[in-house]
């Protein structure tokens, strides 16, 4: 790891934290099992407005599943969890898909839709949710293409971008209905350090120019203390910590310190779940759309 | 002795899991069909109709795009029946009724029968690789968070057009399979081409058409649940894909099978 002091001068110049004082997402004691195997262990959270809140944490430690609880994608065990304000245990069919089309999501691999073009995909939340005409879509597709700096790439099919650009289109696409809350799994993953520090800068641009909220899970140390103004750190299912990256830097904690620096942990898993694991007793799947 | 015990349990699980198995494919093919008639009913009231540029889209794929090998093998099946016909016949001495065997054969059977497989090898593999594909590419999680109900644009333009395009191939089929069983009597026996037609149509009943395309419609919805079921199970990336693939032909052909017969069964009685 870097050295602190270096990682907080750095933020200085140029973070600029702007966070409001509602919560746009707020869990509590929210518990989920996979199979037998219990997965979030009673964790509780908030993201703030206009926040950029990075959750991080080791390998199986549930970052991933918590992100899909918070895109409302997984069924959970117990807990509650409102977002914008609506519980979504309470709300109806078609409040609940009012409360999406305020979500915008960029998945790890893009996730853009191989049989459409770049515009198409960028377009296709305006086509499905709103009455605009073909014209006003194109022109919305051409500046969002253009806020993630992709502009003339429209007519291309996802299979003729790199990989930071494909990262990009899906920006793209998960901001082109002005969402509240921008959802990016594991931005940087795969991407080479200069065009995942061009990624870390357009979220920074996003939550800036947009106003949204943004949650970002992400194991990359360097990503997390530039863009984040607090960190979630998840370790086995639990929260070990929520604090600003000058918290997290000070922890004292021996996990924080062994995240951050890498320090591989102690297996203590237990043989059965251990023998589950191999023999994938513990992966349910799912047959369903 | 420990052993055989641990083995013969382990085999009665493995039946267990099977039949669990079994039984919630069908019941998940059950609740798409239930949603896909959802949609399609309520749609437009949900703010999310079925798109009908998706359903034609579907068509080409499905239907349009398969005429030519449709016609091909229907027309080589018309000329089978006949060759076999005339040759069964001749013992008799009755070979100049063949009209009649060839007409029924086609109408209610190879026509509807040919078409399913065809469709169900090339359309339903499609869809289950497609399906399969988007899901483990997180595009059907894409679509959800959008709030764009993953049934209601995946599924229902696929289910809509198979129920279109399945038998309106039959009914190509039924006409091409016939004409070339005609190309070949005329050759074979001299019968003109008006005869053949004249005795076919005199034959032939709307029930039997009926019988046909009723069935065709069936093969549609199996051929698109199937494809449905097996690409949203899959799991384990691109060979996961790929087996989900191949299990969605082999069931889809099966079960065409299985109700072809079932469906002459109860249809004769």
């Amino acid at each position: 790891m870097r050295n602190p002091e270096s990682i907080i001068e750095e933020r200085k110049s140029r973070h600029r934290p702007q966070t409001g004082p509602n919560a746009v997402i707020e869990v509590e004691d929210l518990v989920t099992h996979y199979g037998e195997r219990m997965i979030l262990k009673g964790v509780s959270m908030n993201v703030l407005e206009n926040e950029i809140m990075v959750i991080m944490g080791g390998s199986g430690s549930g970052k991933s599943t918590l992100l899909r609880h918070l895109m409302a994608l997984e069924e959970k065990t117990s807990g509650t969890m409102r977002i914008l304000g609506n519980d979504i245990d309470q709300i109806g069919r078609q409040e609940f898909l009012d409360v999406r089309k305020k979500l915008g999501v960029a998945f790890q691999s893009g996730a853009l839709f191989s049989s459409m073009t770049v515009g198409e995909n960028i377009m296709l939340p305006l086509y499905e949710h709103t009455d605009l005409d073909a014209l006003t879509m194109e022109i919305m597709a051409r500046m969002k293409l253009e806020v993630v700096e992709l502009s003339g790439f429209e007519n291309l099919m996802p299979s003729e971008l790199s990989g930071g650009m494909i990262k990009r289109a899906a920006f793209a696409r998960a901001i082109v209905m002005d969402p509240k809350v921008l959802f990016c799994d594991e931005p940087s993953a795969g991407l080479d350090p200069v065009v995942a520090s061009a990624l870390d800068d357009l979220i920074l641009d996003m939550r800036d120019a947009m106003g949204m909220s943004i949650v970002v899970v992400t194991h990359e140390l360097d990503s997390a203390f530039k863009i984040a103004d607090r960190i979630t750190i998840l370790d086995r299912g639990e929260i070990l910590m929520v604090g600003t990256v000058e918290e997290v830097l000070a922890s004292k904690s021996e996990r924080v310190h062994a995240l951050l620096n890498r320090i591989p942990e102690e297996d203590t898993m237990d043989p059965d779940e251990y023998l589950n694991r191999l023999v994938g007793e513990d992966n349910p799947g799912t047959a369903h759309l | 002795m420990a052993d055989h015990k641990v083995s013969a349990v382990e085999k009665i699980e493995g039946v267990g899991k099977t039949a669990v198995g079994f039984v919630e494919a069908v019941g998940n093919g059950g609740i798409l069909v239930a949603e896909s008639v959802y949609w399609l009913m309520f749609g437009v009231r949900e703010r999310q109709p079925v798109r009908i540029g998706a359903v034609v889209q579907q068509m080409m794929e499905i239907g349009i795009n398969a005429i030519p090998i449709i016609l091909m093998l229907t027309g080589t099946i018309g000329v089978m029946l006949a060759i076999q016909g005339i040759h069964t016949l001749r013992i008799f001495g009755a070979e100049s009724r063949v009209t009649i065997g060839i007409a029924f054969s086609v109408v209610r059977e190879f026509a509807p029968l040919i078409t399913g497989i065809l469709v169900a090898g090339r359309s339903g593999s499609a869809l289950a690789a497609r399906i399969g594909t988007m899901k483990i590419n997180q595009e059907i999680d894409a679509l959800k968070v959008m709030g764009i109900n993953p049934t209601r644009f995946l599924v229902v333009p696929a289910l809509v057009a198979m129920l279109i395009m399945v038998p309106a191939l039959t009914l190509l089929g039924n006409f091409m399979g016939l004409f070339a069983a005609g190309l070949y009597v005329n050759a074979d026996l001299g019968i003109s081409l008006a005869a053949y037609a004249h005795d076919t149509i005199d034959i032939l009943s709307l029930d039997d058409l009926g019988h046909g395309l009723g069935k065709s419609c069936i093969f549609a919805v199996l051929i698109a649940v199937i494809g449905v079921v097996n690409g949203a199970g899959v799991q384990g990336g691109a060979e996961g894909v790929g087996k989900a693939t191949t299990r969605s032909v082999v069931q889809a052909i099966s079960a065409i099978i299985v109700t072809d017969m079932l469906f002459a069964f109860v249809a004769t009685r």
